[in-house]
């Protein structure tokens, strides 16, 4: 069964969600990867004010190709998380509540992950052309300069994602894995 | 000597990525539909369902079927007799590439400083040019628009002569499990084996070209294509890495003659996403 999920992510929807369950996302959603990821840590660590406010926010890993004439974005799908791991915990720790990608995360996020009471949701790789129809609106709000890695906002409606490490440090790819592996 | 203008292989490397990026091959659907059927996990099922559902909006709507349109490798096999004329033939490569991804709204991925600065070349150039010369007086081209998601995963073994068959099926089967979800699997595994490190590595990205499960012609590396896919498809991993029982669609294996004291061995994964085309002009 999906679950229907009103944005921005609440600490009492983060507490019922666990590794595994299917969701349908609506509302807003911060469009951030590698390049931009260095650029707000080091704003953080220089005590710069951010181009958007954290707390509370849900973070999208996702570059799209350009919007061909008459779509509001070309394809949009999740990118590989594990390359936003080593600033991941810092953004974490100012108040990120979730975050969209594919592919496994690393020990620390996952530790930073069930600390801050947070989640981690995977969307489809390769399936920018099918996420792309649920993005309803989107407009860069800083970093324009990097191209494909400009930080946008976008909005989305019934966007399909599923848990990979809940806040209670389940982890669907452990346990999909340990489900369906036959030992030879 | 038979003339090729420089300008044809322009035209044709900007329609090869067009289509390669748009739509997907019938072996491909056929592959992921064949997936569908045989996939007992219900996340897998899903996951294998929505790959689809993508791959007909890509076609419908004209939006790429991956936001990453891929590093654009070009395989080029030259025929000793062909003359390219009008342009040098790098150049028309890069053209074609320039045009096809600003002009076919394809993302640009490439930048320059690498480990410094990295600067976005804006048009996707430079393209990763793999050139043999063969026979005759054609000019056969492919095209490969790799994601950065699988290539990533890639790994190099220099094994030893002593671990013989064995030693590759732990290899290749311990590079997928460590890849988990990361290369967005189900895809396919090129596997190279013998020559040196850098002709095994192309080896195997040039078994990715093959159409999606078609065997090697050598039937002993045709059974440890099936062995390993066997032994991958065990693993759990899944569609999405979400669990289940397809985690690879086919493995494709390029050997190569090795010298007495190597055996080296390299993998390379290729996401569900397994977009290539070619034309030999």
């Amino acid at each position: 069964m999906t679950k229907e999920i009103t944005l921005p992510l609440t600490k009492e929807v983060i507490k019922d969600l666990r590794a595994g369950d299917s969701l349908s996302l609506s509302g807003v959603l911060y469009v951030v990867r590698d390049a931009a990821h260095k650029r707000i840590v080091a704003a953080l660590d220089k005590g710069e004010p951010l181009p958007f406010e954290l707390k509370g926010e849900t973070i999208y890993y996702m570059g799209p190709s350009p919007a061909p004439p008459g779509k509001i974005i070309g394809a949009a799908g999740p990118t590989t998380s594990g390359r936003m791991d080593p600033f991941t915990p810092r953004l974490l720790a100012e108040g990120l509540k979730g975050m969209i990608g594919k592919g496994s995360r690393s020990e620390e996020v996952m530790e930073a992950i069930k600390k801050y009471g947070a989640v981690y949701l995977g969307a489809i790789g390769g399936g920018g052309a099918l996420l792309s129809r649920k993005i309803t609106k989107a407009e860069v709000i800083v970093y324009e300069e990097l191209g494909p890695e400009a930080v946008l906002r976008i909005e989305v409606k019934d966007f399909s994602v599923t848990v990979i490490n809940d806040s209670y440090g389940g982890d669907l790819y452990v346990e999909g894995k340990k489900k369906y592996r036959i030992e030879n | 000597m038979r003339e090729i203008e420089a300008s044809a292989v322009t035209e044709a490397i900007t329609d090869l990525f067009i289509q390669a990026n748009y739509e997907l091959t019938d072996d491909v659907i056929s592959a992921l539909k064949l997936a569908r059927q045989q996939e007992e996990s219900p996340a897998g099922r899903e996951a294998l369902d929505k790959i689809l559902e993508n791959a007909s909006i890509a076609g419908e709507e004209r939006v790429p079927l991956c936001q990453d349109c891929g590093t654009a490798l070009v395989f080029i096999e030259l025929g000793q007799d062909a003359h390219i004329t009008g342009g040098d033939l790098y150049q028309a490569v890069n053209e074609g590439v320039r045009r096809a991804y600003v002009e076919g709204y394809l993302r640009k991925s490439m930048v320059e400083k690498p480990f410094s600065e990295r600067t976005n070349t804006q048009d996707n150039t430079p393209a990763v040019i793999h050139t043999t010369v063969v026979p005759g007086n054609r000019l056969r081209i492919i095209a490969l628009p790799k994601g950065a998601g699988s290539e990533n995963m890639t790994r190099l073994g220099m094994l030893t002569p002593a671990s013989g068959r064995q030693g590759v099926i732990d290899f290749v089967v311990k590079a997928v499990e460590e890849a988990g979800a990361n290369p967005c699997p189900p895809g396919i595994i090129g596997v190279g084996i013998g020559g040196t490190a850098e002709r095994t590595l192309l080896l195997a990205k040039q078994a990715l070209l093959r159409k999606v499960g078609e065997p090697s012609l050598d039937s002993e590396t045709s059974n440890l294509e099936k062995d390993i896919l066997d032994k991958v498809n065990r693993l759990g991993i899944g569609p999405m890495g979400y669990g289940g029982r397809i985690t690879a669609l086919a493995v494709h294996i390029e050997t190569s003659p090795a010298h007495i004291g190597s055996m080296p061995v390299a993998v390379s994964l290729q996401c569900h996403s397994a977009r290539h085309r070619e034309i030999t002009l």
